[in-house]
């Protein structure tokens, strides 16, 4: 069973990795828009980091970078997501749903080619960020605790991707897929921590998930942890609700299938 | 034979009509922006404590952003119209008539002009609503949005072009992240002398989008500022005979009729 | 060059960047209200003849001179002679049919009033008064077909294109648009160029055929001519046991040459089929073949194909080189 498990999902990750990395236009949005967000953010608004009540130890460019990084992760689950919806107009999800005995295992492949594709996007944003002269605070095990986050952001992502890969079975629901994830990190403090935020954004703000996140990220950063526990909590608790997500989506591409 | 003008009518009002029945062309080119518009007014409204920040309320400032994202749309609306066009053969049917390449051209431009317009209006008075102080008044207010909607139809030329040389509209969307780096490689977030980093400031200075951006935005901020208008509008005009020369070149190449 | 109101072709070429002959020089000649069947497989040049002497493509060499005016210097007047419905549909799905007929008319010079008079009673003739007002994108293909030919004729052309127009379209829609054809022919004397790959359609509808092959027109003449010049008639037979097919064709090649056939068949063109018949069945027999079904017929245009070019029709031919990418060699 759970030889049928790995194959399935070991043959779901190579077709899609050499899929992606066979064609660069489908691996171009996911680097070139975080690098953008990146200049833009770290670049363009730096000042922002001279505001009064700003005191983020380890600078603008790591603050925004944190940002930068987590929403690559999640972002790339999305484009993992895209992928699983080309699949399915082209065919070849069903076929992978006739033929895979634990078909579990299609979902597991998907998540680890999101993860495997964001790797080389986090790469490329933290050496980018590294040459901007990102400062870098904390240690080995903070550093750790961030790409965690991040994992469990891009897994996130990924398994929402898949269950509305699974129940439309079409690329035209791309914007479902990337909309609430957009409006959930742009909810989240961007340029300024969550206690610099007023009004209406500083309310949504406090009960989005993803802030405890990106707070979290930038205390690993920093060297000065915060919000671990919650940030944990919160990001095991989308991925159990996303999992439930997919699975009832694969469900039902089964009985269609 | 029917006249030029007859002609532009005749694809203008064509390009109009399926403009207008497409609501996926314009709903989230007016309600993208004005997101982003409500999450930077308030996630930036720290930047207007910077010494010699132009504003005192980061609205103000940011809504300018919302006119140049409603000009990137534009851009990839006109695009897409023209390459769908000749992907479909539709273009080899209108050149089968006596149409004349300018009005394929200008008329195309119509889809493009009304979600510019209609996003121009839409952002402006939600603006407003929000509290918005257009420091130039109900006459500035005026001219914003035709300045808009100008720079969106220069804009439309660039995505012309790249819609008649390619044929192909994913190659017109893929072309998107690109043209968004340049709009944020300016002083669209922050101004210019607020740049810290300074390689990104020198980028910004050479950038002719800064231009339009602060042509734009004076209106809103500062008030009649003929040295930034004009140049705003110096840098548009260029934008806009450039791209539509280079935009009527990519269709006469597709053109190939004797 | 003569024939001034028709269709007249000397030598004409085209070819394309990277080397590609598309065609390779043909003559041809269409006169005044004659439908002319223009038949070959994928890849052969139609299409890309059809966008030269419709002025979309300039010819590498060679002249042609449609309705009197010569392709290459006098496009605009072609333009205004000739009407024509492409391979591709190209309508715009988020139009109404009327709202086609309105832009053709109206770019074609037509007053207001007029645009909607003929726009009216050209829907009507081809069946889509009812369908009119509704986007097209929610036309069936037929309809699609059907409302491109009704707007290839708007401005009242006296030389019509029609390029593979019934390709995809079910048999009804298929009959519905050859007789609308005829019509056109016979009763206002409409000029029919008609590409096609079907041999039932050039068969039927073509007062003359011509057969392209890779940019060379191989045969011309009346259906009936072409296939009396090959002669004699075709035994085509089935083996029960398709296993036997190479030895089915070893005796039918005793009798006369290999002939088209249908994909479980083998056959052959005899000087007299109906009387060899009974020596074909005996010398199958002998050889242990089992006969599934056994059939005479006289030759058709895929026979006249195959006699041309040692291919049949059906089956042959590659992508043809895109007439829409226009990069002159």
């Amino acid at each position: 069973m759970i030889g049928d498990f790995t194959a399935v999902a070991g043959a779901v990750l190579r077709r899609n990795l050499t899929h992606a990395f066979k064609n660069p236009a489908l691996l171009l949005p996911s680097l070139i828009f975080p690098l953008i967000f990146l200049i833009a953010f770290a670049g363009g608004l730096s000042n922002i980091g001279n505001v009064p009540g700003f005191d983020f130890p380890s600078g603008y460019t790591a603050f925004q970078f944190v940002f930068v990084f987590l929403q690559s992760a999640a972002f790339g689950g999305v484009f993992t997501g895209f992928a699983i919806a080309a699949d399915f107009e082209s065919g070849f999800a069903r076929r992978l749903l006739l033929s895979a005995p634990r078909r579990e295992g299609i979902i597991a492949g998907y998540v680890v080619a999101a993860m495997a594709r964001w790797a080389s996007t986090a790469t490329i944003v933290t050496i980018a960020a590294l040459l901007a002269g990102m400062q870098v605070d904390g240690d080995g095990v903070e550093l750790v605790g961030l790409v965690a986050l991040g994992l469990l952001l891009n897994t996130a992502a990924v398994l929402w991707g898949t269950g509305i890969s699974m129940r439309f079975q079409t690329l035209q629901a791309g914007p479902a897929m990337q909309i609430p994830v957009f409006l959930i990190l742009f909810l989240a403090p961007v340029y300024v921590p969550l206690e610099l935020l007023k009004g209406w954004i500083h309310s949504l703000a406090s009960i989005n998930p993803a802030t405890a996140l990106v707070e979290a990220g930038r205390g690993f950063i920093s060297g000065e942890p915060t919000v671990v526990g919650l940030a944990y909590l919160a990001g095991v608790a989308l991925v159990a609700l996303m999992l439930v997500w997919a699975l009832t989506g694969l469900r039902r591409a089964e009985r269609g299938a | 034979m029917t006249s030029t003008l007859g002609q532009v009518g005749l694809i203008a009002r064509r390009s109009a009509r399926r403009t207008l029945r497409q609501p996926a062309l314009i709903v989230p080119s007016i309600v993208f922006p004005l997101f982003l518009l409500a999450v930077n007014a308030s996630g930036l409204s720290a930047a207007t404590k910077i010494p010699g920040f132009p504003a005192d309320s980061y609205l103000d400032f940011g809504i300018t952003v919302c006119f140049m994202q409603g000009a990137l749309f534009s851009s990839i609306t006109a695009g897409t119209e023209i390459a769908t066009d000749i992907g479909t053969g539709f273009l080899n049917r209108l050149q089968l008539t006596p149409l004349r390449r300018v009005a394929i051209l200008v008329g195309q431009m119509t889809g493009a002009t009304i979600v510019a317009l209609l996003g121009a209006v839409t952002y402006l008075t939600v603006g407003v609503l929000a509290g918005v102080d257009v420091k130039s008044g109900i006459g500035g207010a005026l001219v914003l949005v035709l300045y808009a909607v100008f720079t969106a139809v220069a804009f439309a030329g660039i995505g012309a072009t790249l819609g008649a040389r390619t044929g192909s509209a994913e190659a017109v969307q893929g072309v998107f992240p690109l043209m968004f780096t340049v709009f944020f490689l300016s002083s669209m977030n922050v101004p210019r002398n607020l740049i810290g980093v300074h390689w990104f400031r020198t980028v910004a200075t050479w950038n002719p989008v800064s231009y339009l951006v602060e042509g734009m935005r004076s209106l809103v901020i500062t008030g009649w500022d003929a040295t930034a208008l004009l140049r705003g509008l110096g840098v548009g005009v260029v934008i806009l005979v450039l791209s539509f020369w280079a935009a009527s070149r990519a269709l006469a190449t597709r053109m190939a009729r004797t | 060059m003569t024939n001034d109101q028709g269709i007249l072709v000397e030598g004409l070429v085209r070819t394309f960047k990277g080397d590609i002959t598309a065609v390779a020089g043909i003559d041809l000649e269409v006169t005044p209200g004659e439908i002319y069947g223009f038949l070959g497989p994928n890849g052969a040049g139609k299409s890309t003849t059809v966008h030269m002497l419709t002025t979309l493509l300039p010819p590498t060499a060679g002249r042609a001179r449609v309705a009197g005016y010569d392709v290459a210097t006098h496009g605009a007047d072609v333009r205004r002679n000739v009407g024509a419905a492409l391979q591709e549909a190209a309508l715009d799905a988020f139009l109404t049919g009327r709202e086609h007929m309105d832009l053709q008319a109206g770019l074609n010079g037509l007053s207001k009033s007029e645009r909607a008079r003929r726009g009216t009673a050209l829907l009507d003739r081809v069946g889509l008064t009812d369908a009119a007002d509704r986007k097209v994108g929610g036309y069936s293909g037929g309809m699609k077909r059907r409302l491109d030919l009704a707007m290839a004729l708007v401005h009242g052309p006296s030389i019509l294109f029609l390029d593979e127009p019934t390709t995809g379209l079910d048999p009804q829609s298929r009959s519905a648009l050859w007789d609308e054809v005829q019509r056109l022919a016979t009763d206002e004397g409409v000029t029919v160029f008609l590409t096609t790959q079907y041999l039932e359609e050039a068969d039927v509808l073509a007062d003359r055929v011509g057969i392209i092959d890779r940019g060379h027109i191989v045969a011309e003449g009346t259906p009936a001519v072409l296939k009396r010049e090959i002669g004699g008639d075709t035994v085509e037979a089935v083996p029960a046991d398709p296993h036997d097919t190479d030895r089915a064709a070893a005796v039918l090649a005793r009798f006369g040459e290999p002939a088209a056939h249908s994909p479980k068949g083998v056959a052959v063109r005899t000087r007299h089929g109906a009387e060899q018949l009974a020596d074909i069945v005996r010398a199958l027999d002998d050889e242990g073949v089992a006969v599934g079904s056994l059939q005479v017929h006289s030759p058709s245009l895929d026979d006249v194909f195959l006699a041309k070019t040692g291919r049949s029709l059906e089956g042959a031919g590659e992508a043809e080189a895109d007439p829409g990418e226009p990069i002159p060699a």
